[in-house]
């Protein structure tokens, strides 16, 4: 069910600005892949563009390749909605729809695509919420409104959502960062369970976060603001918070990063 | 010292003070009441006005004067803080004071003529002496014109918002919206005669054996053209301020866009894009001149939209208003009062409906 992303020679562009530079990186199916560095340095560009994301953006665009099990996700005749049905993503923010019940909020990426079973959609429902550990606080509320939850239960209820329509890989954009510690811990327990089932890419800022859930780590950064970002090292976890090839990995992950 | 105890009038507090005095209450209405009685007492007194003015010279002078005594007991930033909370308060009583006014008016006139009569007849056969007759053709008139006005202008109004808001890039886009809030400006009796000249003196001969003929379709089109601005430019906005990390998380579930736009942008904006839409249709119930031109204007009941004349509520005001008959301003007033509670009921309805489809109770 999880599938191997490649990414070869990916550079992403808005308009004339050249955000990333030329990344490649093989990420294997069933494990959790950590992007750091500073801000700025084009890890989330390089996330949303993996399941074309960034193509919101007017005048966004890709050079390279994107292979998802041999499929080339940019390819002219690929549809994108099949890619982002394949893909599924977790936002910074907790985005839950607000005209939307909790139970609603699930189902949403099943209903909106054509299920209409009300049996295969309750099951659905309690089968997602209980994978994103929601559903003990929540199954007595299903009807009440999503964004009515406090921000770490609908980060998890976006999680729930995410893999109610049983994705392939799960990209994560700074899922904890409008979190407390609590509901962070509850995410990162979280996504150990999902390891077995989803490819997991995750985009962070809090470097103990990724040295505990991740199996690889992705440093990027930039010479200078105004330059693309850069893929400096990427590495087994453990050799990349231990023993890091290069100086600039080593300068940020202890904090001397300038 | 700090740099804001020195330099600061407003400080009257210092760090081992942090309390001040307060205006007793008392106080307050005791110089509230001393000002209008100053007030009304010049107003009289030197005979310049009547109680008109003695009102507004008390309000002035309370202003002034809570100033000078909250000034004295409170310190400067409080007193002005004071002023500018009377004032913002003043300013809505004077705001609201004309539409309580209009209100009041077509009550109390309006409440004459409140009989079934009014509601269950006609202008038919009735002449300058007759005290009955009704408007219930206008009514007629008003509710079958808004009503396929509103059918036409809102899908295209909508539709053309989404369009502008979500698809719409480059010159094109630029242009419907540069074009769009020209039509905002148009005068009412210029779409009246565009569609007097185009549509009825036109377009209705090919329906009606060559001769050019008024109908409440004719207004209805009249009306849609001043509709549309409106629904596309309100609608337009509230679109706009549907947060674009809901549409990302939508289209992260392999949501296509139309449906991502019709199941959760749609929604979330409906209040606000309803608000819109009966700001619209209420301008086009109380819009005459386009009516005036097109419509017809007949004094019997015509059910048919399509042929012959029809009578709508704001132009039955506008003839009965200048009738001669003496029992024509009651009939006048009523149906202003009629009008403006139809909007009024539609207004709330749409609101309530609205509000029943969204979660938030």
């Amino acid at each position: 069910m999880a599938k191997r992303i490649e990414a070869s020679n990916v550079s992403s562009y808005y308009g004339s600005f050249k955000a990333i530079d030329s990344v490649s990186m093989v990420v294997e199916p069933k494990t959790i892949t950590a992007l750091i560095g500073p801000s700025g340095c084009g890890k989330s560009t390089f996330l949303r563009s993996i399941n074309r994301m960034h193509e919101v953006l007017p005048n966004a665009r890709i050079e390279g390749s994107l292979t998802i099990d041999e499929q080339n996700i940019y390819d002219p005749d690929v549809d994108v909605t099949a890619v982002r049905r394949l893909i599924g993503m977790v936002f910074q923010r907790p985005n839950p729809f607000p005209t939307m019940s909790i139970y609603e909020n699930v189902v949403a990426g099943l209903k909106l695509n054509g299920v209409k079973k009300k049996s295969l959609l309750d099951d659905a429902a309690e089968q997602s919420l209980r994978s994103a550990n929601l559903w003990n606080e929540v199954k007595d509320r299903l009807s009440r409104p999503g964004a009515g939850l406090s921000g770490g239960q609908q980060q998890r209820l976006c999680i729930a959502r995410t893999i109610a329509v049983e994705p392939q890989v799960v990209l994560m954009d700074e899922p904890c960062s409008a979190l407390d510690p609590i509901s962070t811990l509850a995410i990162e327990d979280l996504m150990f369970k999902l390891k077995d089932r989803f490819t997991i890419i995750i985009v962070t800022h809090n470097m103990q976060q990724a040295a505990r859930v991740s199996d690889k780590t992705g440093f990027f950064s930039i010479d200078k603001t105004g330059d693309p970002g850069r893929l400096i090292e990427y590495d087994d976890t453990q050799k990349i918070f231990s023993n890091p090839t290069e100086k600039k990995t080593e300068d940020y992950i202890t904090g001397r990063f300038g | 010292m700090s740099l804001l105890e020195r330099e600061s009038s407003d400080v009257v507090m210092t760090p081992d003070n942090i309390r001040s005095q307060k205006l007793h209450p008392g106080l307050n209405v005791g110089i509230a009441v001393g000002a209008l009685v100053v007030g009304l007492a010049l107003a009289y007194g030197f005979g310049i006005g009547n109680y008109v003015l003695g009102v507004v010279l008390g309000v002035v002078f309370y202003l002034v004067g809570l100033q000078i005594v909250a000034g004295r007991i409170e310190g400067r930033r409080a007193a002005r803080d004071r002023m500018w909370k009377a004032l913002i308060y003043s300013a809505c009583v004077l705001a609201i004071l004309p539409l309580a006014s209009v209100v009041w008016t077509l009550v109390s006139k309006g409440v004459d003529r409140l009989d079934g009569d009014f509601f269950g007849s006609s202008m038919n056969n009735i002449g300058a002496r007759d005290p009955n007759g009704g408007a219930y053709h206008a009514i007629i008139g008003t509710l079958e014109q808004v009503g396929i006005a509103t059918l036409m202008a809102v899908p295209l109004g909508v539709l053309g918002a989404i369009y502008l808001v979500e698809y719409g890039r480059g010159k094109f886009a630029t242009t419907v919206r540069f074009f769009v809030d020209v039509m905002t400006g148009i005068p009412s009796i210029v779409a009246g005669l565009f569609v007097l000249s185009f549509w009825v003196l036109i377009v209705s001969p090919w329906f009606n054996n060559g001769t050019p003929r008024f109908s409440g379709f004719a207004a209805s089109l009249a009306l849609t053209v001043l509709m549309l601005p409106t629904i596309v430019r309100s609608t337009e906005e509230m679109l706009r301020l549907v947060p674009g990390p809901l549409r990302e998380g939508a289209y992260a579930l392999g949501v296509p866009q139309w449906k991502t736009i019709l199941k959760v942008v749609i929604p979330t904006a409906l209040p606000g894009i309803v608000t819109g839409v009966m700001l619209a249709v209420a301008r086009a119930a109380g819009e005459t001149a386009p009516v005036l031109l097109v419509a017809g204007g007949a004094a019997a009941i015509n059910f048919d939209p399509f042929a012959g004349g029809q009578q709508s509520l704001s132009l039955f005001v506008y003839q009965q208003a200048g009738d001669a008959s003496r029992y024509a301003p009651a009939r006048a007033w009523t149906a202003a009062l009629t009008l403006v509670a139809i909007v009024l009921i539609l207004t709330v309805a749409a609101k309530l409906l609205a509000r029943r489809n969204s979660l938030s109770k």
